[in-house]
Formats: structure tokens, sequence, C-alpha cells
């Protein structure tokens, strides 16, 4: 299996009373909240924690793109991942990835992700999310109701542009040009390997089978939340004849390892807290406009709920939706959160033992870890990374290598230039 | 490109106005036709619903069928007529209501718009003038001030009251009207709802600005130009950047205790309202 490591960046200093005191983490964060001295100790220390990550033996290194976002300070995550080309050699640079509907013309999407394949030599893995509605819909002001169509209409051009042989036009319902011609073009041919991240929409996976492309459920709310949407995966794959490879899948979890269990549950209570405290501080105006969501994903939707109320009823529990974030709200105090496995903790033998039976329930290959959170220290953030990287990873890497193959990885070049010590 | 199908007879609330349902064919895709009124040789009134639009006849609609043969064809995407994702700029919109009206054989109408409708009618008198009579407007869309925004429609908390809330002085007038229907799905009705705010959002989102305002001078027709008092949607300056564009005699005015959508929250008076004005212009 593949253990990589990603990076939300969150902004550490949203104030205590941010959840009283403030509408949203998102779309229309309060400016004066931000210290742009602090955002640049933030990124130099965020860069570090990457380019640590892919130096104590994570598979890849993980940036995302989100805009007006406090627990997000990558709305350009192309120029995290260029630094990370010259600053490390060996992990795949996973940029998941790039909202294709809001580049115009998309082909600046296929321009910039052909140069960091060329700049990683073969390393970069091609996200293409819809993007939430808060990014999409109200901070970059596209129209609901075309989103989706203009998404894959995109995702066509970027596609055709790296593989076309020759200049093309291509005249699409959104986007006309003339002559279609991207230099450079990806090292990787035909193409970079192509990961989606997505909601539990049956659409995207139908889509993702269609197109031989990897899913990636990125939920905050850890592996049983995720297991109901990864078993619909599943089953959708069956039903579309589709092999069970665990590659097919990429799921995103949280983990914070200690010596001792004790040690875990002390060090990481602080930082989790925040996190789900203050960063998905999200106003629920923004997360639904009309349009967003196809009608089958409402009617799906609708039904789940109905579903989940009933299963609540029936447990006589009324508090949480088994950490679905949904109407009844999140946890956010630590032990609510390490019960509904938001995040894993524990030391090393039962991190490992954890994500080991996740993954095979989940039967995922592609694991993204959160090691840093919230307003988590870079020497906190280094220090799980290197207990994951040295104590669990040796535990649960070589997972799935007996039956299956990973064809959804880089191909990077067997000879890559690295960057020189300036004389 | 435009055919009528046979379509069926019910009553109206009350049970004495008979309504007619019948589906037209625009453009290749079905559009609901409702039509009330006891006198058939009264003059027709064409009704395009405000946002999220009608899933069935209304107390304004029987309200204003007593002196007028009320005609109500389902804009794209509002109950009525499902198929609206191949209208992608307002021109095809536009185009559509054209055609729609066209269809209807009776122009030139009066052509009454609230909301979302709204826009759409005064498009309809702006670039196609001759199919028009009298206009009546309804807070409409199509013009915004980022000084004096009013509420973004398009984020909104979700849950059953939030647009309800927004968009009526009264949110039960709007649960009467979207009640679900002894053996149909409630998910049905939420579905028609969503895609109707989805319709809208389709030519009106972000702002609600259509341009509007730079066409207005090609209506030279006699205007009501109307607002709920309470209306918490649209600003007063809306309606007042309408007023001052129009070139037609134009006559504004207020329904007191009225939100966003004066013809579920107060249907009487909205209804006296038109017909006072439509009638003054037959005398003179």
């Amino acid at each position: 299996m593949k253990n990589l490591w990603f990076h939300l960046m969150p902004y550490k200093d949203l104030p205590d009373d941010f959840r009283e005191e403030h509408p949203s983490v998102w779309v229309d964060i309060d400016s004066g909240l931000l210290d742009a001295e602090r955002v640049h100790q933030h990124y130099h220390e965020y860069l570090d924690e990457l380019e640590f990550a892919g130096e104590v033996g994570f598979d890849g290194v993980c940036c995302n793109e989100h805009h007006q976002n406090g627990y997000g300070l990558m709305p350009s995550p192309n120029l995290i991942a260029a630094t990370l080309t010259r600053r490390t050699s060996a992990p795949a640079i996973c940029v998941m990835g790039n909202s294709l509907a809001l580049y115009n013309p998309p082909t600046r999407v296929a321009e910039e992700f052909a140069m960091l394949d060329c700049m990683s030599g073969g390393r970069l893995i091609a996200g293409f999310p819809v993007g939430t509605p808060m990014d999409t819909i109200f901070a970059y002001g596209q129209n609901p109701s075309k989103l989706r169509d203009r998404y894959y209409e995109a995702h066509d051009i970027v596609m055709k542009a790296w593989q076309a042989p020759e200049t093309f036009a291509f005249n699409g319902r959104y986007n006309q040009l003339r002559y279609v011609n991207v230099w450079p073009r990806p090292v990787q041919k035909p193409h970079p390997p192509v990961w989606i991240p997505g909601g539990g929409s049956v659409e995207t996976w139908r889509w993702c089978a269609e197109m031989d492309y990897v899913y990636s459920y990125l939920s905050y709310f850890g592996y049983k939340a995720g297991a109901a949407t990864m078993q619909g995966f599943w089953d959708e794959m069956d039903r579309l004849g589709k092999d069970r490879n665990p590659y097919r899948a990429g799921f995103l979890q949280f983990v914070a390892v200690g010596e001792t269990e004790k040690e875990a549950l002390e060090l990481y209570r602080e930082p989790a807290e925040y996190f789900y405290g203050r960063c998905l501080h999200v106003n629920p105006k923004w997360a639904s406009p009309a349009g967003y969501q196809s009608e089958a994903t409402i009617r799906a939707k609708v039904q789940s709920q109905v579903a989940l109320a009933a299963a609540q009823s029936r447990a006589g529990n009324g508090q949480n939706g088994g950490g679905r974030p949904g109407a009844m709200g999140a946890a956010r105090d630590w032990e609510r959160i390490l019960d509904l496995g938001y995040v894993i903790a524990g030391d090393p033998d039962q991190v490992a033992e954890r994500i080991r039976q996740v993954c095979i329930d989940l039967n995922v290959g592609h694991l993204m870890l959160l090691c840093q959170f919230g307003n988590m220290s870079t020497e906190l953030a280094k220090y799980n990374t290197r207990l994951y990287a040295e104590r669990v990873l040796p535990q649960i890497q070589h997972l799935f290598d007996d039956r299956w193959e990973d064809a959804w990885w880089p191909q990077p070049l067997a000879e890559r230039a690295t960057a020189r010590a300036v004389a | 490109m435009v055919a009528a199908t046979a379509g069926g007879t019910r009553h109206g609330e009350g049970g004495g106005l008979m309504v007619q349902e019948a589906t037209i064919s625009v453009g290749g895709h079905s559009v609901r036709v409702l039509t009330g009124g006891d006198n058939p040789s009264a003059p027709p009134a064409v009704f395009f619903a405000g946002i999220g639009g009608l899933p069935a006849w209304v107390p304004f609609l029987d309200r204003l069928a007593e002196s007028r043969r009320v005609i109500v064809p389902s804009l794209p995407g509002f109950p009525g007529a499902e198929n609206f994702r191949h209208l992608d700029t307002l021109l095809d919109w536009v185009v559509h209501c054209v055609e729609t009206i066209e269809a209807l054989d009776e122009a030139p109408v009066d052509l009454i718009g609230s909301s979302v409708g709204g826009a759409l009618a005064a498009e309809v008198a702006a670039i196609a003038g001759s199919l028009v009579h009298r206009l009546v407007l309804i807070a409409p869309f199509g013009s915004h001030d980022t000084e004096d925004p009013g509420a973004d429609i398009w984020a909104q908390a979700p849950g059953p009251d939030s647009i309800p809330n927004l968009v009526c002085q009264r949110p039960e007038a709007w649960k009467q009207a979207w009640q679900v229907p002894e053996g149909a799905e409630a998910i049905d009705y939420q579905v028609m709802h969503a895609r109707a705010m989805e319709a809208a959002a389709r030519f009106l989102f972000p702002f609600g600005d259509t341009g509007v305002a730079s066409r207005l001078h090609r209506v030279h027709h006699p205007t009501l130009l109307l607002r709920g008092s309470e209306d918490r949607v649209l600003p007063a300056s809306s309606n007042e950047r309408f007023r001052t564009a129009l070139r037609g005699p134009t006559r504004t005015g207020v329904v007191n205790d009225a939100g966003h959508l004066p013809e579920l929250d107060s249907p009487d008076d909205l209804a006296r309202e038109i017909t006072a004005f439509l009638a003054d212009q037959e005398i003179a």
C-alpha cells in the first residue's frame, strides 16, 4: 500500500472564541484575524514538514486547493508543489488537486501540471476535484448550475491537450479555443495518473470506473463515517464488473502517534479540538447552493438521512449520525473525536494495527494521512510524522503487495536532475 | 417548434373555477400551461411565476381570473417544465419565453411577472414588445446594486424553513402552495423545488443582475411596478431603478404585509391592484 502525507496548511491563530464571535472559517472569514507575518512563518514550517515527510519515507506528499479559507492556506497548490519538486527527490507529488472549472482557460491546468511533471521528473499525481461550493460557487463565483458541465468539459480539454500529437481546435459549450498546443507536455506518458477527490455520489464512482481513475474520499471524519461511502464505491465497482484492486481507491485519515497511548492522548488533544472546533466552523449557508448537487444525489442524500434518523431512533441515540457531519453537527471534543474515529491515536503498534484493519475493511490502497492538523506545532507535527514513518509504516507498507499492482502510481524518470547547492 | 397536446381540467380552490391543464412544446421541451377563468371572452393575462414556481394553481390566480382569462405557462425548470439545462445564456431564456407566448397564440397579452418571472417578463417586453399589451412587474429580478444588495437567495442554510421564511411574510402561505398532495412523494417535491432554484440560478446567479436596465428604454408599455412591503430578497431600490428606466406610463405600488412573493402572501390585495390597473388602462 501507499502512504501519502497530506497537508491542509491551517492558520494556527484563530482565537479561542472563534465559534462564538465569527460566522465562518470559510468564504467570509474575518480578514482582521490574519497576520501575514505569521503566514510567512507558517509557509516555511509547513514546507519543512512536507519535505521532512518525503525524507523519512512517505511514498508521497499531498497539497490541495482551497479559497478564502482559514484552515487551508493554499489557494494555489501548484506553487507549493513547485517548491517540492526542488526540495524533495523521491516522493510522489500529489496535487489534490486543481478545481478544473475555476481555470480560464482550462489549458492553464494542463500547462502547470505538465510543468510540475517535468520539474519533478515524472512524480506528479494529477488530482481533479470539482471543488467545494465554498471554493467554487461562493469564493470563485461559478454558476452552480453549470459547474459540473464546465468541470467535465475542462477535463476533456486537459486530457486532450496532454495527448494530442498536433495543435487542435476545441469548440465546446463553455470553452472555445482555436489553437491548443500546450508546451511543455508531461514526462509521464500518456499522462500522469489521475485521481478524483469526491464525495459519495454514484455519478463520480461510475465516471472514475469508466475513465480508470482513482477515486479518493477526502473526509475529515475518519474511517467509521467513511466506511459506508467506501462500501458504496466497491458495490458500484462490482456492479460495473471492475476488480476490487484497492489501488482504485484513496482515503484520508487523521493520525496521532505517541510513544505510548497515554502520551498520544495528551499531545494531540489541543490541535484536534482546534481543528474540529474552529477550522470546521463553516456557516451552513455556504454548504448546498441549488444546482451544486445533482438531483440523483439529492434523492440519495435525503434517503440516507431518513435511513440514518431511523437507525438512530432504533438505537435510541439522537446524538450524532455516526460521525457524519450533517444537520446534527460533528463532534468537537477529543473523547468524541476519538470515539467516532475521526483521529486514529495511540502508540505505534496500536496505530499500525488500526490502520491495517481500516485499509483492509475499506479496501483502500492509497492512504492519505494528516499528521499535522489544527494548530499543531511544527515540532509535534514532525514527531508524529517520524513515529509514523519509522514505527508504523514498516508494519503496513507491504499490505496488498502479494495480490495487487498499483496501476495508478507515477512512473518517474530513472535518472532525475535535482537542485544543486548554490556555488 | 410548438405543438399543443390535450390536457385535463379540474376545479380550482373552492371548487368554483375550472382550471384547464395542457402541455405545449417549446423548442422540443414540454411546458405545462394552466388556464383559469369562467369567461372565455375575457382578455388574456399571462403570469410568469416567482422564484420556485408554482406546483399548482393558487388563490391569487383565482382572484385574477374573476376578470381575466389567466394563463400560466411554467418557466423552464419550474414545476410543470422539467427541462432547463439546454438554456445557457440569458438570450436562450428570453427566446424560450418569447416562443412560449407565441405558442399560446393570444398576443398581445397582459404580461404579469413576479420575481424571477418578472425578470423574464421585462426582457420579453424589451425584446419582443409587440407580444405585450400591458406589463405588470412584481419585485422583478434584473438589477443589482452592491451598495444595497438585498439577500443572497442562493446562500441559505439548508432546511425546510429557510426559503419560505425568506421569500414570504407568511411562510405558511408558501407551505400551503407547496403542500404535497395525497399520493405524491415528498422527495419529488423537494427535488422539484431544488430544480426550480437551480433554474433561476442558471441565468441569475450570483446577483440576479441580467443587465436589463440597459434595455428598459425599449419598454413603452403601460406598466404596473409592485413590491411587497416586507420583501427581504430585493430592496426597494431595485424597483426604483426599473421605474426610472421604463419609458411607458408607469404606476408603482406596495403590497402591504407581503414579502418577496405577494402572490402567496397577499393574494387578494395583489389581485385587486392588478385588476384595477388593467381596468384603468382599458378606460383610458
